[in-house]
């Protein structure tokens, strides 16, 4: 998979990469690629090649891994050896070629995050590949390794490491009361972790399925988000909850549901999602050790993506949005999954002469608005693609903010392209229209620039 | 069984444990004085109140299935349970209680405080009879019930009345209300609005307090914490969920069900399909005790041994408190469900009453004494009163404190900034 920062230049009329390198999951069987050898592709035959692998997404050996030859990167651009990541993030501060000054600027006017600064531009260090569910595992074993009071809480998540292995081998490690096996009850568990949270612990609470908190939204929305503001600020509530959610590969209706919409009006609590093996180690680490409670959405399809991250210590900030993708002609704001159907799409956007501006919010709740604004002040049009329903998501509660905040600066009305407001079919192909498809982005960004 | 269909006529009562008539029953039965040890062990209350002494009985048919309580040889029975000092602090601590409450009923009606309020009188001698055996850093979790637990647990009166009036020197600032009483200070955790909502959060302090030991390897750390919950919760899935959990885990808390057969217009029996809550112990492996909430030396002596459990480390005790509110539901209750002749049965019954009776008898105090402590409770809530009339109101600046204690989670307004430096959130009038 990749991280991306690409400038291109059009007038020049050749693709000019950034002189950040990409660790791509190319793929050296030729069948796979596509006539555009450009780096996202494979990862869209992946995408239809996992559906054809496997069936469960929780198994981690499928598709991915088993076939190591997938992920060799290409060395086709000018790739410098032994460079770290390809990513230039809101937060760094970033060696940039001197043409893509335009891009420094946005970076510089983000706001800066003190932590991970140096991390993310020092090349000194190799980094090191790994899959987004072990990077996951990762940041929550550095954590549990600094902290004593971080615990991990949730259904099968010590002797068997976690349906989706997030939790793999930190049993052994750090103990069987330290990565608690629960049993099926959510709602008690949820709200024992709150508990602990608010006598000391730094609990991670994880649902197997994000569908499954939904049983524990009376400790969630009751508990997790007020307590700190009825009892009057004493008691802190540093609870990090998370798990997969969003549409997989034909899991069936309550097994594909997006809970960022239901949780998003609780007030008290913070919602972020991961999309990428960095910012999920990233902002795990920061809502492990961020006070307030956090919910940190993972979704069931983007496990197996593989990055290479720093060796170093670095975190994400919660509040802010990932520039993708640096642009003018419009803004696509998305998160999770539906980042990679936008960069998929992108592609074609990029070939038709468009230049999108793509930026994956991460966080839902509250949402970067410095971020997001900038963008909007710059392209005057903006697309959300979100993987949320139709009705009261993400999307829904964006546009009202964007609306609010920037109005003056819109040319187009603000589209948004959510799911469709019904339960997911468990037939493939109703499957795949209930979510938003690239050739829908492509679409939509054609008509938003007429 | 009763029916569904009518409301239980108090007199038809056919559970013993449940119905009052049963317990003047003189038992003839030898004594075997041990200490709770299973299932059904049950403190029955003898006719003459002039010694209170603890006979047990069991009645044979369920048997505990906990074996942590070991069996203490018979001893001589003690002819006093507690110290003159002991006594006093049982005391003005009920009174306290039952003051306070009649002094929110008074303040509710002159219109100083608004919404739900629930108060405590006649169930005193629950929160007495545990809270007073608890250290500052046990916890105690209550439910909405809670202003006698908080007076219990040390949080002043004029921190509780402050926070009834919604003023900001409340103990949670105003920002609770009668419902949501928390003190770090004293280890309160919650009032909570929802029933059964605030027993998970107990098993999390609890859960804390053994991982403190376990994985902290802080060797002293022996912290038990009290959920406090009604008979209405009993039916609740968190209740069995929790149940299940601690005694998984032998979590040093004990359950105590404050079973004041009410839950608002519900009669315990026409809800439960077996209304003997303290047998739902054992089927989850804790031992499962049944107490005359009305009598606070019974339920200190058993109180005494679910706790001393707890701090050994030998896990969950589900306690039973028959007890009974003496006021409404809610100040909102016009309560005339209940059957009057059951409400005279249980004044009789007064915990404080009793208590003073058995003060006096005992030559551990005397009238003057314990009006004294009266006289005394009344001064301090009247301080309590006027204290929460002076204080100020929360001013709008507080609206938007306490939402997240990092209120950077509050995100990146459009100007770059943290939304939580612009100077409107300290006004409170920024629109989060």
């Amino acid at each position: 998979m990749v991280l991306v920062l690409r400038n291109y230049k059009l007038r020049n009329s050749r693709l000019v990469p950034s002189p950040f390198p990409t660790t791509l999951t190319g793929c050296s069987k030729p069948q796979i690629l596509r006539p555009f050898s450009f780096q996202l592709s494979p990862m869209a035959a992946i995408f239809q090649g996992v559906g054809a692998a496997a069936a469960l997404p929780s198994s981690p050996s499928y598709s991915f891994d088993s076939n190591k030859s997938v992920f060799s990167p290409r060395r086709s651009f000018s790739v410098r050896k032994g460079a770290s990541f390809a990513v230039v993030r809101s937060d760094g501060t970033v060696n940039l070629n001197p043409k893509d000054r335009r891009a420094q600027l946005l970076i510089s006017n983000a706001v800066a995050t003190k932590a991970d600064s140096a991390a993310a531009s020092s090349s000194s260090k190799p980094g090191h590949e790994l899959l987004l569910f072990e990077a996951l595992l990762e940041g929550l074993e550095e954590e549990m390794e600094r902290d004593p009071h971080v615990c991990v809480m949730g259904e099968d998540v010590g002797h068997y490491g976690g349906s989706y292995k997030v939790t793999k081998g930190l049993a052994k490690k750090f103990g069987d009361l330290r990565v608690l096996d629960t049993p099926i009850a959510e709602n008690s568990f949820t709200g024992m972790g709150i508990g602990a949270a608010m006598t000391g612990l730094r609990p991670v609470v994880e649902g197997m399925n994000m569908g499954f908190l939904l049983l524990a939204f009376n400790q969630i929305s009751n508990n997790c988000g007020m307590l700190h503001y009825t009892s009057g600020g004493q008691f802190t509530i540093p609870i990090v909850i998370r798990g997969p959610g969003g549409v997989g590969r034909q899991l069936g209706a309550e097994h594909s549901q997006r809970l960022e919409s239901y949780f998003q009006s609780i007030p008290g609590i913070q919602m972020v999602a991961c999309s990428t093996p960095y910012n999920a180690k990233g902002l795990m680490k920061a809502a492990i050790r961020s006070e307030n409670p956090v919910i940190l959405f993972e979704h069931v399809l983007l496990y197996n993506l593989k990055e290479r991250i720093p060796d170093e210590d670095y975190i994400c900030n919660l509040e802010e949005a990932e520039m993708v993708r640096p642009g003018e002609h419009v803004t696509i704001l998305t998160y999770s999954r539906m980042r990679y159907h936008v960069m998929q799409a992108a592609k074609t956007l990029v070939n038709k002469g468009y230049d999108p501006e793509v930026i994956d919010i991460r966080s839902l709740k509250p949402f970067d608005l410095f971020t997001i604004g900038n963008s909007v002040k710059k392209t005057h049009r903006v697309l959300i693609v979100e993987e949320c329903m139709r009705t009261g998501g993400i999307g829904a509660s964006l546009t009202a903010a964007i609306t609010e905040n920037f109005n003056d600066y819109l040319d187009a009305p603000i589209m948004c392209l959510s799911s469709q407001d019904v339960p997911t079919p468990y037939a493939g192909t109703l499957e795949e229209v209930t979510v938003v498809q690239p050739a829908q982005i492509v679409t939509a960004v054609e008509q938003l620039c007429q | 069984m009763a029916t569904a269909f009518s409301a239980p006529k108090f007199a038809a009562q056919p559970f013993t444990t449940i119905s009052p008539t049963s317990q003047h029953k003189p038992l003839k039965i030898p004594t075997a004085a041990s200490p709770f040890l299973g299932s059904t062990r049950k403190l029955l209350r003898l006719s003459s109140s002039s010694q209170l002494n603890l006979r047990r009985r069991s009645s044979g048919s369920v048997f505990a299935v906990s074996d942590v309580v070991k069996e203490k040889k018979p001893t001589p029975i003690p002819s006093l349970l507690i110290t003159k000092e002991e006594g006093l602090e049982l005391y003005e601590d009920m009174v306290l209680g039952r003051s306070f409450e009649d002094m929110c009923a008074q303040m509710y009606y002159r219109g100083k405080m608004f919404g739900f309020v629930h108060l405590y009188n006649g169930q005193e001698a629950v929160s007495t009879g545990f809270i007073k055996l608890l250290k500052q850093q046990d916890s105690v979790v209550s439910t909405y019930r809670d202003h006698v637990h908080a007076l219990s647990k040390g949080v002043p009166a004029r921190a509780v009345m402050s926070e009834l009036f919604g003023k900001t020197t409340g103990c949670c600032r105003g920002q609770g209300g009668s419902m949501h009483m928390f003190s770090s200070e004293h280890n309160l955790i919650g009032g909570f609005a929802f029933i059964g909502e605030g027993i998970p959060v107990a098993t999390g302090a609890a859960f804390t307090s053994k991982y403190k030991r376990e994985v902290l390897k802080e060797a002293d750390c022996d912290h038990v914490t009290l959920a406090f919950f009604g008979d209405g919760t009993c039916n609740n899935g968190q209740f069995f969920e929790c149940l299940n959990m601690a005694a998984l885990w032998k979590l040093p808390i004990v359950f105590v069900v404050e079973n004041n057969l009410w839950a608002i217009g519900m009669s315990h029996l026409r809800a439960t399909s077996d209304p003997q809550i303290y047998k739902k112990g054992p089927a989850f492996g804790m031992p499962g005790v049944h107490v005359d909430g009305m009598d606070v030396l019974k339920v200190r002596e058993v109180a005494k041994e679910a706790i001393a459990r707890a701090r050994r480390g030998e896990g969950p005790t589900l306690v039973e408190c028959e007890t009974y509110r003496f006021r409404g539901h809610s100040l909102a209750d016009p309560d005339e469900l209940r059957d009057p002749t059951e409400k005279a049965h249980y004044a009789a019954r007064d915990p404080i009453t009793a208590l003073k009776k058995y003060l006096i008898e005992n030559n551990l105090s005397g009238e003057a004494e314990l009006k004294a402590i009266d006289k005394k409770i009344d001064e301090l809530l009247e301080d309590a009163v006027e204290f929460a009339d002076e204080s100020p109101l929360p001013p709008r600046s507080q609206l938007l404190e306490n939402v997240f204690a990092d209120p950077k989670g509050f995100g990146i307004g459009p100007d770059g900034r943290y939304r939580c430096e612009d100077p409107k959130f300290t006004q409170g009038t920024a629109h989060v």
